[in-house]
């Protein structure tokens, strides 16, 4: 262990020397800053559609990549998620710790996610979840390890996800996203638009790979 | 083609690899498919972005901006990345990528590890290595399987596999998985990878990643991907080893609001790819507990000291280079000899290489700037490619073809000795001249170097009589 520390910090000033001889001398954190605050950003930061029309956008392009959407009101939730889970088939669920009690229809088996394995997690028909923010252009959801979201193998080993996305939480823009990522820019952090997919086979997009092959969203609130 | 391993230290020079390529009429078919296929989709989605061209700009000084403070980046992500329970190695070239990353796999406790599709690990060759060291690397990206087990080698930055068709893929599939009656639908095959992975992913203890960006500001890193396996590599196993070239990071997490929309555009022609991750360290209760980055330079300084070549390392690997070139759209990835082909891979291979091999790649191109046109962060890979035949040519010396240059510029500097060379030109080409129907001579044949004009081309002879000689003739009969 003492030899490999050593060498690594050998290897690691010499690659250090080597740049900034490269370039001619080292980097100062104030002009560095500065420098950076000067990139020009003369692409879209903001939204520019009304905020219907940015909440079909999302329920369009996610329909796109073959999800099934609703927009139901605040309390209707759990109406719209046993619809859902019935027309799926599906029954037994795994929920992250700290899911809103009221999104859960009856009928339905829902077992938190208190530490399942991998293995335990492929057991499951599906996964049900919030999320933390979504962007309508690209048809984006993004999801953190936060309460009602969880970790990150729970979205991703079962067949079937059906996430629930906050009409307050639906952004036009990758920009705006970043900007309400920012203040928890360190959490485990997932982006995904539409089912697991690949093009690898002569350039054909097939759905379904090794992440979940079915997506639902249930888009929820009032504007 | 397939088999023999991209090394650009050995690989045939391009013009006799391409002669090859050139030949197999079934790899320029599912490349010439494969690439129309994604320059529309980029078209398309490209073409709905009003502010593309902003973005590109902001892109280019983003890259630009962080090259210039490298040094400042590299060690804030190495803060950052540390705090948050990440250990950060530093290598100096891929021999010692390699032994980092063996050594890290055996301390892992594993003989076998998992593995996201990675250029980088490509350029080191690291599963060479890591079987060597009795590690066994299961490729989890459909393309990098179907490339593993046709133990083929990539062609394509991005869909590595773009020069296999279906019932290639199916061939390949049958066999090395056992399944005979395995079907030729891209679902199929699909099907059968999710099938033969997926007990992988479960059971692996290592993965082996690695990234598209290195996040300075919270020693975060971002991998964007398609199929999930990359999530499962990064969130199932217990120990996460990323490796990533120094030029892989990025100053602020707001940047990625530029790349994450330039990036998933030009390469896939996606508005997004269906899956990006990003995570900081390690996170108690989600994903590996134990996390490793090896920031490994070779030749990446070097390239860095090249003030007109330093733009290569602005890339961010999208591959539209790739599919909007002419030539690579003929040959397809391998006649390049590196695992980076096409515009790109003829920059970034022989200043890899700090220009000692890889030397005929800066000429397979005809400079017409498709791949700058289409190049998400504006890298002018024209002008890089004649500053490194520029290169080549200093480097060289005096060789025949120099020599001839030089003999050419002397020639033309002199009225006198113009004329003569044209007197002789007409001599000594007598021998080689046919006439047409129409009494035309054409020269069909040149000996030596001058033949390779010839193959594909035959040469008009040279007039009796110059524009000179007619004016000057003319100005005496005086008509």
């Amino acid at each position: 262990m003492a030899t490999e520390m050593v060498t690594n910090s050998a290897a690691r000033a010499e690659v250090l020397r080597r740049i900034r001889a490269a370039k001619g001398g080292a980097s100062d954190e104030v002009g560095v800053r500065a420098a950076w605050a000067g990139v020009e950003r003369g692409y879209r930061r903001a939204a520019s559609l009304e905020r219907r029309a940015v909440i079909e956008l999302l329920e369009d392009r996610l329909r796109d990549y073959d999800a099934h959407v609703v927009w139901v009101g605040r309390g209707d939730v759990a109406v719209a998620v046993g619809e859902m889970l019935a027309k799926r088939g599906k029954r037994r669920i795994v929920v992250p710790v700290g899911i809103a009690a009221e999104w859960l229809p009856a009928g339905f088996e829902f077992v938190m996610d208190v530490g399942l394995s991998a293995g335990e997690l492929d057991g499951f028909d599906g996964v049900m979840t919030g999320s933390t923010v979504a962007i309508a252009e690209t048809g984006t959801v993004v999801l953190q390890n936060v309460a009602g979201q969880g970790k990150r193998a729970a979205t991703l080993v079962p067949d079937y996800h059906l996430c629930v996305v906050r009409v307050e939480d639906v952004v036009e823009t990758v920009p705006e996203a970043m900007d309400r990522l920012a203040s928890t820019a360190e959490l485990p952090t997932t982006f995904f638009s539409g089912p697991s997919a690949t093009a690898d086979i002569e350039m054909t997009r097939i759905k379904g790979v090794h992440g979940p092959r079915f997506l639902d969203v249930v888009l929820t609130g009032e504007l | 083609m397939s088999g023999a391993v991209l090394d650009p230290t050995t690989s045939p020079a391009f013009p006799m690899a391409a002669k090859a390529a050139m030949g197999d009429t079934q790899l320029r078919k599912n490349v010439r498919h494969a690439t129309e296929v994604i320059q529309a989709k980029r078209a398309r989605v490209v073409g709905e972005m009003p502010d593309w061209q902003q973005l590109r700009e902001a892109g280019k000084q983003i890259r630009q901006h962080t090259m210039e403070n490298l040094d400042f980046y590299l060690e804030e992500f190495e803060q950052n990345c540390t705090r948050a329970g990440g250990v950060v190695h530093w290598a100096r070239d891929a021999a010692e990528a390699r032994q980092i990353v063996a050594e890290l796999v055996k301390a892992s406790g594993s003989d076998e590890v998992i593995k996201i599709k990675s250029m980088t690990t490509e350029e080191i060759h690291l599963n060479d290595a890591l079987e060597a060291a009795g590690i066994r690397a299961y490729e989890t990206d459909l393309a990098e399987l179907i490339i593993q087990l046709g133990q083929d080698q990539p062609s394509h930055i991005v869909v590595p596999a773009l020069h296999k068709n279906r019932q290639q893929i199916r061939e390949i599939f049958q066999r090395e998985m056992n399944l005979p009656e395995l079907g030729e639908k891209p679902e199929d095959l699909a099907d059968a990878a999710r099938q033969f992975l997926r007990e992988k992913f479960l059971r692996v203890k290592t993965g082996v990643s690695g990234a598209n960006f290195l996040i300075a500001e919270t020693g975060g890193v971002c991998i964007v991907e398609s199929e999930g396996n990359g999530r499962m590599c990064l969130t199932l196993p217990e120990t996460l080893i990323t490796i990533a070239g120094i030029d892989k990071v990025l100053p602020r997490y707001q940047d990625l609001e530029v790349v994450l929309q330039l990036l998933p555009r030009s390469a896939t022609g996606e508005r997004m790819n269906p899956y990006n991750s990003i995570w900081t360290g390690v996170r108690e209760g989600d994903g590996p507990q134990v996390f490793h980055v090896v920031l490994m330079d070779n030749a990446r300084t070097e390239i860095l000291a090249d003030e007109e070549g330093r733009q290569t390392l602005n890339c961010i690997r999208c591959g539209a280079c790739q599919n909007a070139c002419p030539v690579y759209r003929q040959t397809g990835g391998h006649a390049y000899g590196s695992v980076y082909a096409g515009p790109i891979g003829a920059i970034l291979t022989p200043q890899l290489q700090e220009m000692h091999h890889a030397q005929s790649l800066p000429y397979a191109s005809s400079l017409c700037g498709a791949c700058y046109e289409v190049c998400p962060v504006k890298i002018n890979i024209p002008e890089v490619l004649i500053h490194l035949r520029n290169k080549v040519v200093k480097q060289n010396g005096l060789n025949t073809e120099s020599l001839a240059m030089k003999t050419m510029g002397m020639i033309f500097r002199s009225e006198a000795r113009f004329r003569a060379a044209q007197r002789l030109g007409r001599m000594a080409e007598a021998p080689l001249v046919r006439k047409d129907g129409q009494g035309e001579g054409w020269i069909g044949w040149l000996p030596g170097m001058l033949g390779g004009w010839t193959q594909v081309r035959d040469l008009q002879a040279m007039p009796k009589e110059t524009f000179r000689e007619w004016w000057e003739s003319r100005g005496k009969n005086g008509n």
